[in-house]
């Protein structure tokens, strides 16, 4: 088995807001993120896939490939957004970190045939990043 | 659904690494330069990985703010800009990064109650780091990889 790793960079805006509580409670909780204005972030994404190195071609997965599952299915949608108001699944989810990485997971896992998607990195700021690895 | 976190801090600190239990010439082999009477320094950079449940209200696995002010506190205000071998914690321990690395784990795990400790990663320069997954962690469970 070999992991195979690919990096990306994408740049996007969003704020942290639950409906469901008051003002005061969102402002507690969230601080300066909860501003409805939005603030931004250059996010880095890291995509880890695994599999046994194909005798063939010497490859765990075409790295094209990889790219362009990751284009079209995350960098199209999220690279200069607002996250909240134009990423489906934000809708009803607070875009943190750690749901940004789920949902990368998400997007990503049903696309990827030759290797398994192995971790999802998203790294929100060079001191903050999140690892999900399709725990339930 | 469970994710884990890391948050990296960093923080500057001297020591000598010197055991009162070896003599000075094998003191002088083991440890080489780390063994000058007068000491010398790093700039660390500390990660600390946290693991949980995404929190359905707050989209997160911590309290950031509580993370950070228990780091601040616990870790950078007690050993930043500090002499290690001055401090209690280093009187029986040579201060190695190794024993700062589970030592910092030990105070987290201690004290840290907002979210579960997984991992005390420790950089004494950007070639030599040391992790430490606590006492339990057997071979092979602390890397996913």
């Amino acid at each position: 088995m070999v992991y195979l790793t690919r990096r990306a960079e994408f740049s996007a805006s969003h704020y942290y807001h639950n409906p469901k509580l008051t003002p005061e409670e969102n402002k507690r909780l969230f601080g300066k993120c909860n501003n409805p204005h939005g603030h931004g972030h250059n996010y880095t994404l890291e995509v880890t896939v695994r599999g046994p190195v194909d005798t063939r071609s010497g490859f765990v997965m075409d790295l094209v490939e990889l790219k362009e599952v990751l284009n079209r299915e995350v960098l199209d949608a999220m690279d200069h957004r607002f996250l909240n108001q134009e990423v489906p699944e934000f809708r009803n989810r607070i875009p943190t970190t750690e749901n940004l990485a789920i949902v990368i997971w998400q997007r990503l896992e049903p696309k990827l045939k030759v290797a398994e998607l192995h971790r999802v990195r998203v790294y929100e700021t060079s001191d903050l990043f999140v690892d999900y690895y399709g725990e339930l | 659904m469970k994710a884990h976190l890391t948050r990296r801090y960093r923080f500057s600190a001297s020591y000598r690494l010197h055991s009162p239990a070896i003599s000075y010439a094998t003191n002088r082999r083991v440890y080489g330069k780390c063994n000058n009477l007068y000491g010398h320094g790093h700039n660390y950079a500390l990660e600390v990985t946290v693991g949980g449940q995404v929190d359905a209200r707050t989209g997160m696995v911590c309290d950031l703010v509580a993370l950070d002010e228990f780091v601040s506190r616990e870790v950078l205000g007690r050993f930043g800009h500090e002499n290690l071998n001055r401090l209690a914690a280093f009187q029986n321990m040579v201060p190695t990064t190794e024993n700062l690395c589970t030592e910092i784990y030990r105070l987290l795990e201690r004290g840290f109650r907002a979210a579960t400790l997984e991992k005390v990663r420790l950089e004494e320069t950007m070639m030599n780091s040391f992790e430490y997954y606590g006492p339990q962690a057997a071979k092979g469970v602390a890397s996913r990889e």
